[in-house]
């Protein structure tokens, strides 16, 4: 069924149960990118004139690039004329009506994942007439954070109750014009989380996404600002383990981190996206700009990402040292099975003085996976006394997969220390029989020697989500020893 | 217990194991010697699972059961331990964790409840100092940069918590100096039972000084070419294997039986 149809089907399902809703449900335009599309978007969400100007430069840039060629990723070229680049909230309408009528397999990964039963629906997308009790744990969850003065909310709202902190930082880490899915987000981008932490404030809990209510369909061009204004503090979690069933195939991201004189941002990502099925079919694309700034002396940007989802993945959380005695860390897990592609990495910009850098990569590859690192660092003549040390470890399973590493090192100021360690390794059959002999079906052994070889990022991650992220690897990993 | 009946098996159409019959009643220890190649290893490894064998002919009755029809894991939750002699290095993850998850799988298959992280604290605590190792090998990645004294006590440490009715030790004496032999020795003691067999690979009487015997065979070429009492590995330590008529087989089977 055609996008197009699915949709008609759900607007004209939509007018028989909720009639008065049928208007909003109409707001959808018609398929295809121009100029009056980028207004039209815009229009819907009552954005200030100097936003609507924002979005046609980047579309007007847009209009000049080419889809990026050089990474490690096949796949069939995308007809971006093709796509619906507004809807409004989605329907659930075509959904299941229940627990009954959802994939019988998706439903065993969330029981084997332990996600609780009212959860699940969520996940999977069946129609919930309340929003569980999300909207009270929401709504104490916002008045803790005001107290102290943290703004954290929808990108949209933002434009609307906190323009000038939007004005002042949107687009200045990650720029219209920096790659040609960066400036299709900022031409069309739907919607996403703001986060303002003032001076001084330590954020007193774990901000994450799958708290904002729900953070119903952001869509697919979702768009993040956190701003740790100088010396405060926050960890910012975003997605979660269970698979999420998504009809949009390509996701085009920005994140953008910036963090004051000494503050401190830590970012950690599960990404689980539908991978598609064995063949590869349906999965989604993840094409991600990920990038963070220290702009004051002694700030810290942490990445952590755990990527076991998606058919595609293309994403380098980045970090640009610009203060002096700066510190940027990537803590990265990568799992491919089946067909998944990823091309992931991290940059490392260092301007400032003594800036620090430290990256850790593993990409786990099984099936027919296609696994790439690729690393940039990069000392600029201003960062004197810099260092860098990057560890980039991979891990093959079976013999179909491939590992790939594509650092790139540039230094122009010789006080520089830079250091780069990588390998490649096999689960040994000895391993394996190792485990095996004291028990351990051969499932275990591997998910326990993948565990085992991730523990470095995964010591990183807020612990609720290591203990997640573990049992993920597992289930992701299913299929693959044989 | 254990009941091996004209077992033959063979790597890359290489014959390996010639028609071994061998015995292993409840209670008994039995230590397996010959020269290199002889097919020692291979068949401790053969016993506990290992793939990369073909089983050609025989039989080899568990508890009743038919051994060789069972998966390794299946194996060893049943009670058959294998004490490694090249003990491998598990990168990451903790020793503690994984005996943990090894006595809970016995334990399930027992039908017993899974050992508590107090209980299994407790329990495991008191094992490490039996066996004379200090509590930070608990936490430190499975033999990874143990010595290799360290990596086999650390067997030990396995095995006695996992107290299985069949013990396979595979030259569990090779690389040990006397103080380290005496300590796997008093682990490996520890566990004689009226219930328990051992099956002890081994070079050398000398682990025998300290682990004695029921029964001694002596392992050439795929065949057991002799059984006897414990005085029989004193004849070998006099005058080796030689007298027996007892050879290496052509080409050793050291690349699988490792």
């Amino acid at each position: 069924m055609s996008e197009a149809q699915s949709t008609l089907d759900e607007i004209i399902g939509k007018e028989y149960e909720h009639g008065f809703e049928t208007l909003l449900e109409m707001d959808v335009i018609p398929r295809g990118l121009s100029e009056d599309v980028v207004r039209l978007i815009s229009a819907k969400k009552n954005e200030p004139e100097w936003l609507l100007e924002w979005r046609l430069a980047a579309y007007r840039h847009w209009l000049t690039m080419t889809p990026p060629e050089w990474a490690n990723v096949h796949y069939p070229a995308i007809d971006y004329q093709d796509m619906i680049y507004y809807a409004a909230p989605k329907s659930q309408k075509d959904g299941p009506k229940s627990l009954d009528e959802v994939d019988p397999e998706l439903l065993k990964t969330y029981e084997k994942l332990g996600i609780p039963l009212h959860e699940r629906a969520i996940l999977a997308g069946v129609a919930v007439d309340a929003v569980f009790d999300s909207v009270s744990v929401a709504t104490t969850f916002k008045d803790k954070l005001s107290e102290v003065g943290i703004v954290f909310c929808s990108f949209s709202e933002a434009v609307h109750t906190h323009p000038e902190l939007i004005k002042q930082y949107l687009g200045s880490v990650v720029p219209v014009s920096d790659n040609f899915y960066a400036a299709l987000n900022s031409a069309v981008f739907s919607d996403g989380s703001f986060c303002y932490i003032p001076p001084g404030v330590r954020c007193p809990m774990e901000l994450s996404t799958y708290f904002r209510i729900n953070a119903k369909n952001t869509g697919q061009f979702e768009r993040t600002l956190i701003v740790a204004d100088a010396g405060a503090y926050v960890s910012y979690l975003e997605g979660c383990t269970a698979p999420m069933r998504d009809e949009n195939q390509l996701h085009a991201a920005v994140v953008e981190l910036v963090a004051m004189e000494n503050a401190q941002i830590k970012y950690s990502t599960v990404q689980n996206w539908y991978p598609g099925d064995k063949d590869g079919k349906g999965g989604i694309y993840n094409f991600v700009t990920k990038r963070g700034e220290c702009r004051g002396d002694r700030a810290k940007i942490s990445w952590t990402q755990v990527e076991t989802g998606s058919a595609i993945t293309w994403k380098y959380p980045s970090v640009v040292l610009k203060g002096n005695d700066s510190v940027g860390e990537f803590y990265s897990v990568a799992l491919t099975n089946h067909r998944q592609q990823a091309d992931t990495g991290t940059k490392m910009i260092h301007l400032g003085r003594n800036t620090k850098s430290t990256i850790v990569s593993k990409g786990i590859s099984a099936g027919f996976g296609q696994q790439a690192y690729r690393g940039l660092v990069r000392v600029a003549k201003s960062a004197v006394g810099a260092r860098n040390y990057t560890q980039c470890d991979s891990l093959l399973l079976g013999d179909k997969c491939q590992a790939h590493t594509f650092p790139y090192i540039e230094v122009k100021q010789p006080s520089a220390t830079v250091e780069h360690e990588a390998s490649t390794s096999r689960i040994s059959e000895d391993q394996l029989f190792f485990c095996r002999q004291r028990g351990l079906s051969p499932e275990d052994a591997v998910s326990m020697i993948v565990n085992g070889f991730c523990k470095e990022v995964f010591k990183e991650l807020p612990m609720e989500f290591a203990v997640e992220a573990q049992k993920l690897l597992g289930v992701s990993l299913e299929g693959s020893v044989g | 217990m254990l009941h091996i009946q004209n077992l033959t098996a063979e790597v890359d159409g290489k014959p390996i194991l010639k028609g071994i019959n061998l015995t292993v009643n409840a209670g008994e220890i039995h230590a397996v010697m010959g020269p290199n190649g002889s097919g020692k290893s291979t068949l401790a490894s053969i016993l506990a699972g290992r793939d990369g064998y073909d089983i050609t002919g025989g039989t080899v009755e568990y508890q009743g059961q038919n051994l060789l029809d069972m998966p390794a894991e299946e194996r060893a939750r049943g009670g058959v331990f294998l004490a490694f002699q090249y003990p491998v290095e598990i990168p990451g993850v903790s020793n503690i964790y994984l005996l943990k998850a090894a006595v809970n799988a016995r334990r399930r298959h027992q039908g017993l409840q899974e050992l508590d992280a107090m209980d299994f604290l407790s329990l495991v605590k008191e094992k490490v100092r039996f066996m004379e190792m200090d509590e930070k090998m608990l936490y430190r990645a499975v033999n990874e940069g143990f010595s290799g004294g360290e990596k086999k006590r650390n067997e030990i440490l396995q095995m006695i918590m996992l107290e299985p009715t069949l013990a396979l030790l595979d030259e569990t004496d090779s690389g040990l100096d006397i103080d380290a032999l005496k300590v796997v020795s008093k682990g490996v003691n520890s566990l004689r039972s009226a219930d328990r067999s051992m099956v002890l690979v081994t070079h050398y009487q000398r682990l025998l000084d300290y682990i004695k015997p029921d029964f001694v065979h002596v392992l050439s070429a795929g065949r057991i070419v002799k059984s006897g009492g414990p005085e029989l590995a004193l004849e070998l330590e006099r005058q080796g294997y030689a007298w027996l008529g007892a050879e290496t087989q052509e080409g050793s089977s050291k690349g699988v039986s490792q």
